[in-house]
């Protein structure tokens, strides 16, 4: 891969290597973590990608970025409401982890504790040139929470992780380990009310025989920029469902890494992105197939108006030995503006012969056919055109079974549909 | 209640004139039977009655209760108690049938200045209405046509038909791909439509189903022109000679 530094610094480049200057001192961590720290903010000296670099073709960090905020220490951030009732909340607010009570049986710590005494430095760090997001992360990493999920435990209670900005600059991280035949649901909020610049990185690591719904709901006010990233390892014969909502934000950057390690295990992403106004908002998974009789099906299903612009890049690798992999990837879009754009690129990297791999894009407009049966029920135009994006949108959620889940994504639905429909 | 005078309309995309200039009055409480062989413009007739923009009227006039319509989209036009029963219903993914019919039923309330339906009285109608039609309540949790069989769809039309309520409906081939039972409860159900302020107008072109719906008057389109008038025996004329003596006249 090449490595391209840039001869001078776009004022967001500036900001960063700015902000790692002033902050390097106050942030936590032992000497492991601290070397990372500095090696990952080498990386952004040599300055942001550009399209040249592969994995950013569609979403030119270099120039997107055009603005970073500095800290703001005397902002603050209240936690939300949760998004599915009874949720047991740990709040990340304003980079500041806030202890709470939590679940029984699941052992919770702070990052910056688990930073300060060197027991996430390997969590630390980037993995290539092209990883930014990890690197700004690591960087400058503030907080956040660790969960450990003892083998067996079967959460009952959601557990909400909340990362709140309230403008300048957010950086967290959540690391949780879900323990052998253990059991849990996970939401995972990014949201705020100021202007940001937000990185926000999830390390989740699934025993064998485990079961974990992921549920990633972003909604970054109009004028943030959200740098997210979700690292999952997957033992054998584990169920993970990962559902990712990308509904708000200026600049969005939410990637995926997936390591499907353990044999007959299944990995299952839906997701949705409502993309309005000028919104970018890239959605990147890398997944690898990397045992046996592993199953994946991956499907996004997104609405772009006004100028807004998606991407969904999606590479699926599978490697020599994990025969009898069974991957269905799919990207539709329901385009509703002339303005807006939708760029997907499914990659399949197959090196072992008994597999069955599949992949599928369409962009297309709201059906003539379905306006007009809903407009001679009746509906008026606006109302039918919302019921059949809805409906697009909605059929995905619906593969997710569980009935509180379905209506509280339902009712986020709504909420983004009457403020941009 | 309906009065179509010398209509024109053709196909917005490619300029082909289908209706050339259709004249026909309906009056409240009238069944109207409009038959015709293949291409005379039957269907075209239906979707410009309904507001569909893939045609353009270039001349002529539509007038339900003395006034045009031609500037009404479709909704307003429902709204106002137009209702087509569509020859081939549209399957709509996603979107649950219950939820259409609340959405539908509500909107036309709404434009009606009524207040909106409970979710217990919607329920309740609609469990009423789906057992006149023989139709399973667990068909209606699935989305809006899809997986009905062609006879289940045009039960569907029916149920919605009753639903709405409409003052005008229009029944485009509502007897195809109905077998003899499914055509009996059907045509059941559109005659317990049947009132003195209501018009029905069945397109079809067989006279099976006037056997079963008995029309007050027919009228014979032959190339987007009605080239003949009568009343239930015309229908039995046709069937026993065909079309050919008909548009011979007319030609």
């Amino acid at each position: 891969m090449n490595v391209h530094t840039q001869t001078s610094h776009t004022p967001a480049e500036d900001a960063l290597i700015q902000a790692f200057a002033e902050r390097a001192g106050a942030l936590p961590g032992d000497a492991a973590v601290t070397a990372k720290r500095e090696e990952a903010a080498e990386l952004l000296k040599r300055g942001l990608p550009t399209r040249r670099m592969e994995a950013w073709h569609y979403t030119d960090l270099r120039r997107l970025l055009s603005k970073v905020p500095g800290f703001d220490a005397s902002a603050s951030a209240a936690s939300v409401e949760p998004l599915l009732q009874g949720s047991a909340i740990l709040p990340v607010l304003n980079g500041a982890a806030e202890k709470r009570e939590t679940p029984e049986g699941v052992a919770v710590a702070t990052v910056a504790d688990r930073l300060a005494d060197g027991s996430l430095a390997q969590l630390m760090g980037y993995d290539g040139f092209d990883d930014t997001v990890s690197a700004v992360n690591s960087a400058l990493a503030s907080d956040g929470f660790t969960l450990d999920i003892p083998a067996g435990v079967q959460v009952t209670t959601p557990i909400e992780l909340q990362n709140v900005q309230a403008g300048g600059q957010v950086h967290t991280r959540f690391a949780v380990s879900v323990g052998e035949k253990a059991k849990a649901t996970i939401v995972e909020r990014q949201t705020g009310s100021g202007e940001a610049l937000v990185s926000s990185i999830s390390n989740l690591e699934v025993g064998d025989d485990a079961d974990v719904v992921w549920l990633i709901v972003q909604e970054q006010p109009e004028g943030t920029s959200h740098l997210g990233r979700i690292n999952i390892t997957i033992g054998a014969r584990a169920n993970v469902t990962l559902f990712v909502m990308n509904a708000g934000g200026k600049l969005v950057r939410q990637e995926i890494r997936v390591v499907a390690q353990g044999v007959d295990s299944q990995f299952r992403l839906r997701g949705v992105n409502m993309l309005a106004g000028e919104t970018h908002c890239d959605v990147t998974m890398v997944l690898d197939h990397a045992a046996p009789n592993t199953i994946s099906t991956e499907t996004f299903r997104n609405v772009v108006t006004d100028r807004a612009q998606g991407v969904f890049q999606g590479q699926i690798r599978v490697a020599r030995d994990a025969q009898k992999t069974d991957a269905k990837m799919a990207c539709n879009t329901l385009l509703l503006s002339d303005e807006g754009g939708f760029s997907s690129k499914p990659e399949l990297e197959i090196f072992a012969d008994d597999v069955a791999c599949g992949h599928g894009a369409t962009v297309t407009e709201i059906e003539a056919d379905h306006l007009f049966y809903l407009m001679a029920r009746g509906i008026d135009e606006k109302t039918a055109r919302g019921l059949l994006v809805k409906a697009f949108i909605a059929e995905v959620i619906e593969e997710l079974e569980s009935e509180p889940i379905v209506e509280a994504l339902e009712a986020k639905l709504d909420a983004w549909f009457s403020e941009h429909g | 209640m309906l009065e179509i005078k010398n209509l024109h309309a053709r196909i917005a995309e490619d300029g082909t004139e289908i209706l050339r200039g259709i004249d026909l009055t309906v009056k409240p409480g009238e069944v109207a039977a409009i038959m015709g062989p293949n291409g005379s413009g039957k269907s075209t007739l239906s979707y410009v009655l309904a507001g569909r923009d893939d045609y353009e009227v270039t001349e002529g006039d539509i007038l339900y209760n003395g006034q045009s319509i031609l500037e009404m989209d479709p909704a307003e036009r429902a709204a106002s108690g137009i209702f087509l029963a569509f020859q081939y219903p549209m399957e709509i993914p996603g979107v649950a049938t219950m939820e259409f019919l609340k959405v539908a039923m509500n909107a036309q309330r709404k434009a009606r200045g009524e207040e909106e339906l409970k979710i217990p009285d919607l329920m309740k109608r609609v469990r009423s209405a789906a057992d006149t039609l023989d139709m399973d309540m667990a068909m209606l949790k699935r989305p809006v046509n899809v997986g009905f069989s062609g006879g289940e769809k045009k039960r569907a039309e029916i149920l919605q038909m009753k639903l709405l309520q409409p003052k005008l409906c229009v029944l485009d081939e509502t007897d195809s791909g109905l077998d003899i039972d499914a055509l009996k409860i059907v045509a059941d159900g559109v005659n317990a439509l049947r009132s003195p302020d209501r018009a029905i107008v069945v397109i079809t072109h067989y006279q099976r189903l006037l056997d079963y719906i008995v029309p007050d008057t027919v009228h014979v389109l032959y190339r987007g022109r009605v080239a003949t008038s009568g009343d239930k025996d015309l229908a039995i004329e046709l069937e026993k000679n065909g079309y050919t003596g008909i548009v011979g006249e007319a030609a």
